[in-house]
């Protein structure tokens, strides 16, 4: 297109205007995207501190750095950091943001003013979060289970229950806005059998965001009634049922997991295509298996609840539907392995981390498995096992895919390169260290620790001693990205449009993109992933 | 180096053979899968690299394939959902005759109660080859009943019974862990059940001091509280004649038959009104808050002795209990 050819001086969304009042006001969901990458880069630190200092606690079986309380408010908000703050947000409010209107072709997404409040909501819900920890911190597991939460805990519940209540709202707007973008701004020729299968995910992704976040919202001012007024609904000395609040809460918290991992599934499919130079394989099957999830995620939240006193017959049907929820993601993973077949493979740092996504998020899709099957999962349920398939799946998978994202995109965000041997080794740190911090866990597990033990008996130290070791390789692999990203913005290389020779409508605009995106509507005549017929002169730059 | 690295704990009852042979079987599809998908990426990011494969081959999809790998991972699925659910079906239902135990929970302990009187903290005596079932509550939040040696859990919740059963199989000294949060001392509400020879147990059970049977005790609260003045042993009473009634479907006012369980008794003790048996007026006031909960499983076991007229049984596997001659 016209446009790629521009040189570097033209006009782009980083340098139309300056001063903080342009970022503050801003419109441009690139702007606003970037806005999120800071704040939730922020709370993921925050939140990886604390996971820090909870695996330096566990490196010896007594309590003995830490005071218990301590001990429990540093899980609590380590997990309601990273699950509400940063999991959550990570790759639809960031490259979600950024790249849905340039992969469909649109000038923005429909409601950017909404786009800009829905950051203003998720602030004001972090700082009321952040609030509530610094003044004394909260301690009741992100999990909230009563009557412990509205009865027993004397920690800032209210303050960290309203934050999250309040940053459920600015997830609603953003899967509102993803919906509406992608029913009503495709650009001509964009069918739904063309759109990206990024697109795709995030599209699922939203479903839940709109149709499930009310309900935590909801559970969560329950909560600030029971605790605040007295009201009986979920403790039994006040008439209450312990056990509704675990079916309300799960009911949304188990579909939001599909909203961390959905998106994350979306790069794997960009990256994994473009690295292998092919149209993915099964595109309207891995397109359906993401609504498909979206829809069963729905339908297995009393999987969590198999040893909460739930009538036998009702752990059998939710036990069923989990299975059933698996096989989708299986679909994808092996249509993935499939895109690669006689492709053109290039091991680039996006696809290293791609690699690192399929991997671990097989072994966590996989012990998902162990853990929908009744009789192991009364077992495991509530050990170390479980951290460690949840981890498998959000830290190895969804984290491992919003890096892949990030790198692949970096350039397109920024207009910059990183440096490219550092990326590779960052992958590799944060593979190896891993590994090394969660696999030891699904062994601590099965033998039988419970998870939340600040101090735990004698015989679970070596492992932990593994984990925590794992973890500080993992630190490594974490900065060194913070640290390669910020260097480049100064001194990397400047970016071509298509660094990677990708497809796609956000490839065919400079990097970074103009404030509207596109000089003119672009006109889509090819299919998704048209890597046979893509234009070669595009192939221009090295790096 | 294993005493320091063990990779399963000790099993030691009925089960755990069941839940590890599962455990197994998952886990060997699981590292064929794993292995595989490993194997075959690794084979085409070597095979298919740029450097040697330059033109990719464009390839849309397979619907044979799409179905293959829908169809057999729920094939396989479907196998581990009978065995698990098979498991699960065990363990959710205790056999007849097992011995009870009552069990409280609270911040941060673990109080038992034997039928026989013998109470316990923290620690649980069982023999081995007995079917030990545990009803259980929470005084204050929730918490959970976790043996990993016997491979099973169940949550303990204030405001109703829960139950849990095992075999022992094996004599030993296991861990207890409360494993749903709990609050400051969570990780410290830990403690050890102790399986014992027949034998032994015996022998344990007879060097404690005798509080009298669990049943007697709550047979001494039915008449402090004063339910026996209308729970009398005829027909004559304003209250159900609770004589045989455990276990047995009751028939309410609205039409509807529950069987009355722990639970059941539970409720009629402390919300009354929720349920009225046919035929009788809705006259009972509700205990709340003036039982324990210790006191509501003494006079649940001992609600529960009324309905065995017979204390031996043929084919029970109860020992001669003594606590039997105390109620009619």
């Amino acid at each position: 297109m016209a446009t790629a050819v521009q040189t570097v001086e033209r006009e782009n969304y980083l340098n139309s205007n300056y001063g903080i009042k342009s970022w503050l006001l801003t419109t441009d969901h690139k702007r606003i995207a970037l806005l999120y990458l800071v704040s939730i880069t922020a709370m993921f630190w925050i939140g990886g501190f604390f996971a820090m200092l909870i695996r330096l606690e566990l490196l010896t079986p007594a309590g003995d750095m830490v005071s218990s309380d301590t001990y429990n408010k540093l899980f609590t908000m380590h997990g309601i950091i990273m699950v509400f703050f940063f999991l959550i947000p990570s790759v639809p409010a960031t490259l979600g943001n950024f790249l849905i209107p340039l992969m469909v072709g649109a000038k923005d997404l429909a409601f950017p003013r909404v786009n800009l409040l829905s950051w203003y909501i998720y602030m004001l819900g972090a700082i009321t979060a952040l609030t509530a920890m610094v003044t004394g911190g909260v301690d009741t597991g992100w999990t909230f289970y009563t009557p412990f939460s509205t009865t027993y805990s004397n920690t800032h519940v209210m303050g960290a229950a309203i934050g999250i209540f309040i940053t459920g709202f600015s997830s609603i707007l953003t899967g509102l806005n993803f919906i509406v973008t992608i029913h009503r701004m495709r650009a001509p020729g964009m069918t739904w059998r063309r759109l990206p299968l990024f697109c795709w995910s995030n599209y699922a992704a939203a479903l839940i965001m709109v149709l499930g976040t009310p309900v935590i919202a909801i559970t969560l001012l329950l909560v600030a009634l029971e605790r605040a007024f007295n009201i009986g609904i979920f403790n039994p000395q006040l008439g209450g049922d312990p056990v509704l609040f675990q079916h309300l809460f799960w009911f949304y918290s188990h579909p939001a997991v599909y909203i961390m991992i959905l998106p994350g599934m979306g790069v794997i499919s960009e990256v994994v295509a473009c690295f292998s130079r092919k149209r993915v394989f099964g595109y309207e099957f891995v397109a359906l298996a993401s609504i498909a999830i979206a829809v069963l995620g729905f339908l297995v939240w009393a999987h969590h609840m198999f040893v909460a006193g739930i009538s036998v017959y009702a752990a059998l049907v939710f036990s069923l539907l989990s299975y059933l929820v698996a096989i989708p993601s299986a679909v994808k993973v092996f249509n993935w392995t499939a895109t690669m077949y006689k492709g053109a493979i290039r091991y680039d740092t996006p696809m290293l981390y791609a690699f690192g996504f399929i991997g671990l998020f097989t072994v966590g899709g996989l012990t998902g498995v162990f853990l929908a099957s009744l009789g192991v999962d009364v077992h495991v349920h509530d050990t170390y096992f479980v951290v460690a398939h949840f981890h498998y799946v959000m830290v190895g998978g969804m984290v491992m895919a919003y890096m892949a994202g990030l790198h692949f995109w970096w350039p397109k965000i920024t207009g910059r390169m990183y440096p490219e041997a550092w990326a590779k080794l960052s992958a590799l740190l944060v593979f190896v260290g891993f590994n090394t911090t969660f696999f030891p866990l699904f062994i601590v597990g099965y033998m039988g620790l419970p998870r939340r033990y600040h101090a735990y008996p004698p015989e679970f130290q070596v492992l932990n001693v593994l984990s925590t070791a794992g973890a500080s390789i993992l630190a490594v692999g974490y900065v060194l990205p913070m640290i390669y990203f910020l260097w480049s913005l100064r001194y990397g290389e400047p970016a071509p449009p298509n660094p990677y020779n990708a497809v796609g409508l956000e490839w065919m605009t400079p990097s970074p993109p103009p404030t509207h995106n596109f000089d003119e509507t672009p006109i889509v005549t090819w299919e998704a992933y048209d890597y046979e017929h893509q234009p070669q002169e595009e192939v221009t730059v090295g790096h | 180096m294993w005493k320091n690295l063990p990779l399963f704990p000790e099993r030691a009852s009925a089960l755990a053979w069941q839940v590890d042979g599962l455990y197994f079987l998952l886990i060997a599809v699981s590292a064929f899968f794993t292995l595989l998908i490993f194997a075959v990426i690794f084979y085409f990011a070597v095979k298919y690299r740029h450097s040697v494969h330059p033109h990719p081959v464009q390839i849309d999809g397979s619907l044979p394939l799409e179905l293959a790998w829908t169809l057999i991972p729920l094939g396989i699925c479907m196998i581990f959902f009978a065995w698990g659910s098979l498991i699960y079906f065990q363990e959710a239902r205790p056999p007849r005759g097992a011995m009870e135990v009552y069990v409280v929970g609270k911040q941060w302990m673990w109080k038992f109660e034997h039928e026989t009187g013998q109470r316990e903290i923290n620690q649980l005596h069982v023999p081995i080859g007995r079917d030990v079932k545990l009803v259980m509550s929470s005084q204050d939040v929730i918490h959970d009943f976790f043996v990993p040696a016997f491979r099973v859990k169940a949550d303990v919740l204030p405001g109703r019974f829960t139950e849990l059963w095992f075999h022992p199989t094996k004599a030993g000294t296991y861990h207890l862990f409360c494993s749903q949060y709990c609050g400051t001392d969570h990780s410290a509400m830990i403690g050890q059940v102790i399986v014992m020879e027949p034998v032994a147990f015996q022998a344990w059970l007879n060097a404690g001091e005798n509080m009298g049977t669990l049943a007697a005790n709550g047979q001494q609260l039915f008449q402090q509280l004063g339910c026996a003045t209308c729970h009398r042993s005829d027909t004559q009473g304003r209250g159900p004649n609770l004589a045989g009634l455990f276990g047995k479907p009751v028939m309410l006012d609205d039409g509807r038959t529950v069987i009355a369980d722990e639970n059941y008794v539970r409720e009629s003790i402390l919300n009354p009104g929720a349920k009225i048996v046919s035929g009788f007026k809705p006259i009972m006031p509700s205990f709340q808050g003036q039982v324990s909960e210790e006191s509501l499983g003494a006079l649940v076991a001992y609600i529960k002795s009324l309905a065995q007229p017979q204390p031996n049984e043929p084919g029970s596997n109860r020992p001669p209990a003594p606590e039997r001659s105390s109620v009619q």
